[in-house]
């Protein structure tokens, strides 16, 4: 018998009529609280891989029913990015059962580990770790229970969907063997896995399993929940950031059809109403009584970079000497500015959130990525007990990072708890997200670099300037809501996620191998608007300033550009995706015409998850300088490859996303307020504008780790643009975004 | 009272005969299909057809529509029986979070109506009133592609049955 048979799970002897596990879970906090608490076994190992290091214990991730059920616990949510797949099928592939056996239990904070926030491109990566080793651990351990209880050698066991069969042909299922016994054991972080060449789930682009539900109208988001009694809310927010609302006669508003409750506390403005028009009329006419005094006017965005730049700032050099490297004598220099405005997650479906408070216990469903982070702060705002606070994640349209989630999670909290047992629904309106969503930062990037004669990279100057990017709650003061009620909460001082992730200096520190690379960091706490994760924080930038500049570099040593990269990457597989990519682009092949031009880039992901290069061409209008983009081909290592058309979506999604922000986005804003807010005010891609076509090269890399894929396009596909936009009209366009009338300056010279 | 035609059913409403048709739908009738997206009729989000045609259900009102004729996701098809739009927004796993799907599936569906064999330049026209925000937008040209084979397929079956 092998290690794995000798070990011993303890029985249960509470345990009723020896059932299921699940009686164990009936009362569902205790699920949560027997998962996180002390160790019959061992303490929380930070050496066990992914979210194992902080939830070590086998009932955290997996629970077998008597009846074989099997239920699978992730702390991450479901934001469009396939994760309830993927994470489904990691776990069939190492349990050995069929995948539509598996049900999957994503963040809830009654349910499910605390995995903070789902974002990073970190769901693989942790979650997907985690129950990579709990499933391939359990799978092993009832190998050796079954082994025990047949008396034969676990060797002469095997596994089908679920049913562990002797060479003898007697079987037992999984449900037969856990029953009556504690999954409540530290999951050993020797876990054996079969042969990636052996699987036959992951690594197959299994069809996402929400998808049909969602294409025909079947409830899927928190903005299709209907709880029996629920009525609706609008909220009105002020005029602009730090407004006081002097004056309010409500005796019109609360005559209104339908109109149950004018929620007002201090500066927060809302109403409840029986039907959905009844909230929106009754917020219009809100709206038109309410008279906001003061406030904090908004520098204009036409010199927006220079109003940043002199704000104090936080300055570390974070690679390379603390001097600025001259170049050597004879060198040709390069110097450029690159600049980003801020800009918007925005969701296609503005925030949404229901709250019920009854009993004193209050329930949110929200389509928050962190309902254990917002559930602390909801319970700080509201001066309750967290165990009193219930988050439950349900999807919303896609959020690309930190937008409205959150607040108007904040907002349903509020408004539930002014008008108890009835659940209360709120939705933002286009407007509301649009101008209180938080952006993603404006930054400035100055580069300054030589190449010697002999075509080598002389001297590497790199600054950024940047207001934050994670401001999220934390603290009930980073809760919009919870600012404008009485004893406003502050917003804690923002600070800068370190390398090598980085955040405002996410990719800034080049990859390439540049002797002495300097790279300097200025982070800008004050926010003269509010900011914070927008996918991919601040690599987009970094990466579209730092692509753009080797390109200018490779220019001025008058070598291919792809050449130029190759030179300087060492890592085989960053090498890999540039040279595929360069391939299937027929880079060396492509034919040149007038207005056309071709642009390449490449980033590994915060110089740690995934390895993505971007090749382009498009076609620019001498007349207009309006950019056609014409066809972009990418490669994406992300290791194991669990679904690669999961992967392809992400990436071909991130680069069309990426071309949106690089060719159109930018927040307008003066004295009194932000000026985008709709779709006419913010205009991002539509259909007429999209590439041609994205061919998606996915690189397996069986048994690597999983690293994170959600945002490894952004930033190469906007340099490539850039790149692109630049070999077609011969002229570099150094500000985002590339608006025709940017490419018509530039062209004149 | 109001009474609509939705999905070949009738549906008495009392509401305020300014309601725009999404409430109505979402809220009355349950239908999740067409969503609140921006209600300025700028994301398409919450279309629907009225005789075929598409329309911005977050902007017109009941009102207008006692004598039309409405279809929603949901008049397409089931999660069972998927309509042919549908199927092939699921073969060619054409969504990310999938809100602005339905819309694109309606646009879509009216397109196919008038013109089967609608080619790329067609396509991304019809398409133009709609949003996207992960992305999805080259898998939804393919799904379109993908659904107007099929509409030819069952237009020319059904020619050769009546013949």
């Amino acid at each position: 018998m092998n290690a794995l048979g000798q070990l011993k799970f303890p029985r249960r002897s509470l345990l009723k009529g020896g059932g299921a596990l699940v009686l164990y879970f009936a009362i569902s906090p205790a699920r949560v609280l027997l998962a996180q608490e002390g160790a019959p076994t061992a303490a929380p190992s930070a050496e066990l891989p992914g979210s194992l290091s902080e939830y070590p214990f086998l009932d955290a991730w997996i629970r077998i029913d008597s009846d074989d059920t099997i239920t699978v616990f992730t702390g991450k949510a479901e934001l469009g990015q396939g994760i309830r797949t993927a994470l489904t099928q990691v776990a069939a592939e190492q349990l050995k059962v069929d995948f539509p056996r598996i049900k999957l239990l994503t963040a809830d904070t009654a349910q499910t580990p605390n995995e903070g926030y789902t974002a990073a491109s970190h769901s693989m990566e942790k979650s997907g770790t985690a129950i990579l080793h709990a499933a391939a651990y359990l799978r092993r351990t009832i190998i050796g229970l079954a082994a025990e209880e047949l008396g034969v050698a676990a060797d002469n066991l095997k596994v089908e969907d679920g049913i562990v069969v002797s060479s003898a042909g007697e079987r037992r299922s999984y449900g037969q063997l856990v029953s009556g016994r504690s999954l409540h054991v530290t999951v050993n972080d020797q876990s054996e896995f079969f042969a990636p060449d052996s699987y036959t789930v992951m690594g197959q682009s299994v069809p996402r399993v929400d998808i049909p539900g969602k294409l025909t109208g079947k409830p899927s988001y928190v903005h299709d929940l209907r709880l029996g009694g629920m009525v609706h809310a609008r909220i009105v927010r002020p005029p602009r950031r730090g407004a006081r609302l002097a004056k309010l006669d409500t005796s019109e508003v609360d005559r209104m059809p339908g109109v149950l409750r004018v929620v007002r506390d201090s500066n927060y403005l809302g109403v409840i109403a029986e039907g959905e028009f009844q909230a929106i009329k009754a917020m219009q006419a809100l709206q038109a009584a309410a008279q906001w005094e003061g406030g904090t006017s908004l520098p204009s965005d036409t010199d927006i970079y220079g109003h940043l730049m002199q704000l104090p700032a936080d300055i570390s050099v974070i690679n390379g000497p603390q001097t600025p490297q001259s170049p050597p004598e004879g060198a040709k220099i390069v110097e450029a500015t690159y600049t980003r405005p801020y800009q918007m997650h925005g969701s296609i479906g503005p925030s949404c959130a229901v709250g019920l408070f009854q009993n004193d216990q209050l329930t949110i469903w929200s389509h928050t990525q962190g309902v254990y982070p917002d559930r602390a702060a909801i319970a700080e705002m509201t001066g309750m007990d967290e165990q009193s606070v219930h988050l439950i994640h349900m999807e919303g349209a896609g959020c690309y990072g930190h937008n409205g989630a959150d607040d108007a999670a904040a907002d349903a909290a509020l408004l539930a708890r002014a008008l108890p047992d009835r659940p209360v629904r709120i939705q933002w309106m286009r407007d509301h997200e649009h101008q209180w969503e938080p952006y993603g930062s404006a930054m400035i990037v100055r580069a300054k670099g030589s190449v010697s004669g002999t075509g080598d990279i002389s001297s590497w100057n790199y600054e950024v300037w940047s207001n934050p990017h994670t401001t999220r709650p934390g603290p009930a003061g980073n809760l919009l809501p919870a600012q404008l009620i009485s004893g406003a909460f502050k917003p804690e001082a923002p600070t800068n996620i370190p390398q090598p992730a980085g955040g405002a200096d996410r990719n800034a520190v080049p990859e390439y191998r540049i002797p002495n690379a300097r790279v300097v960091e200025h982070f800008i706490a004050e926010m003269p608007l509010r900011t914070s994760a927008l996918r991919s924080l601040g690599a987009y930038m970094n990466v579209f300033a730092l692509e753009s500049f080797v390109d200018e570099l490779a220019l001025a040593a008058g070598v291919d550009p792809v050449e130029f990269r190759l030179a300087r990457l060492e890592d085989p597989r960053a090498r890999h995706v540039v040279t595929t990519v360069a391939d299937a682009f027929d880079w060396t092949g492509w034919k040149r015409e007038p207005g056309r031009g071709r642009g390449f880039a490449y980033a590994r992901y915060k110089n740690l998850a995934a390895y993505c290069a971007v090749a382009i061409d498009l076609d620019v209008d001498r007349a207009t300088g309006r950019i056609k983009l014409g066809s972009a081909v990418a490669a994406c290592d992300s290791g194991q490859a669990v679904n690669p058309d999961g992967i392809r979506n992400q990436i071909e999604g991130g680069l069309v996303q990426s071309a949106s922000w690089t060719l159109f986005e930018q927040v307008h804003f003066n004295a009194d307020g932000v000026q985008s807010v709709d779709w006419a005010g913010y205009p991002i891609m539509r259909f007429p504008s999209v590439p041609a076509a994205v061919e998606v090269h996915v690189v397996d890399r069986p048994g690597e780790p999983f690293l994170g894929t959600g945002e490894a396009s952004q930033g190469p596909a906007a340099a490539a643009i850039a790149n692109a936009v630049a070999d077609a009209i011969g002229a570099r366009i150094r500000d985002l975004p590339l608006l025709p009338e940017r490419v018509r300056t530039a062209m004149r010279g | 009272m109001i009474t609509l035609r939705v999905n070949g059913s009738t549906f008495d409403t009392d509401s305020d005969p300014e309601t725009p048709l999404l409430y109505v739908l979402r809220n009355e009738m349950e239908l999740n299909g067409a969503k609140f997206g921006c209600g300025l009729g700028q994301c398409g989000s919450c279309t629907v057809l009225a005789d075929n045609r598409p329309i911005f259900s977050c902007l017109t009102p009941i009102a207008m529509l006692s004598e039309r004729e409405i279809t929603t996701l949901e008049g397409l098809g089931s999660i069972d029986d998927p309509g042919p739009v549908q199927r092939a927004f699921i073969e060619e796993q054409a969504a990310q979070c999938g809100y602005c799907i339905p819309g694109m599936i309606m646009r879509a569906h009216a397109l196919l109506l008038q013109n089967s064999a609608p080619d790329e330049a067609a396509i991304r026209e019809a398409l133009e009133p709609s949003l996207c925000r992960c992305g999805t937008h080259l898998r939804i040209l393919r799904a379109v592609h993908r659904a107007s084979d099929g509409f030819q397929e069952q237009t020319s079956a059904a020619g050769e049955s009546t013949q």
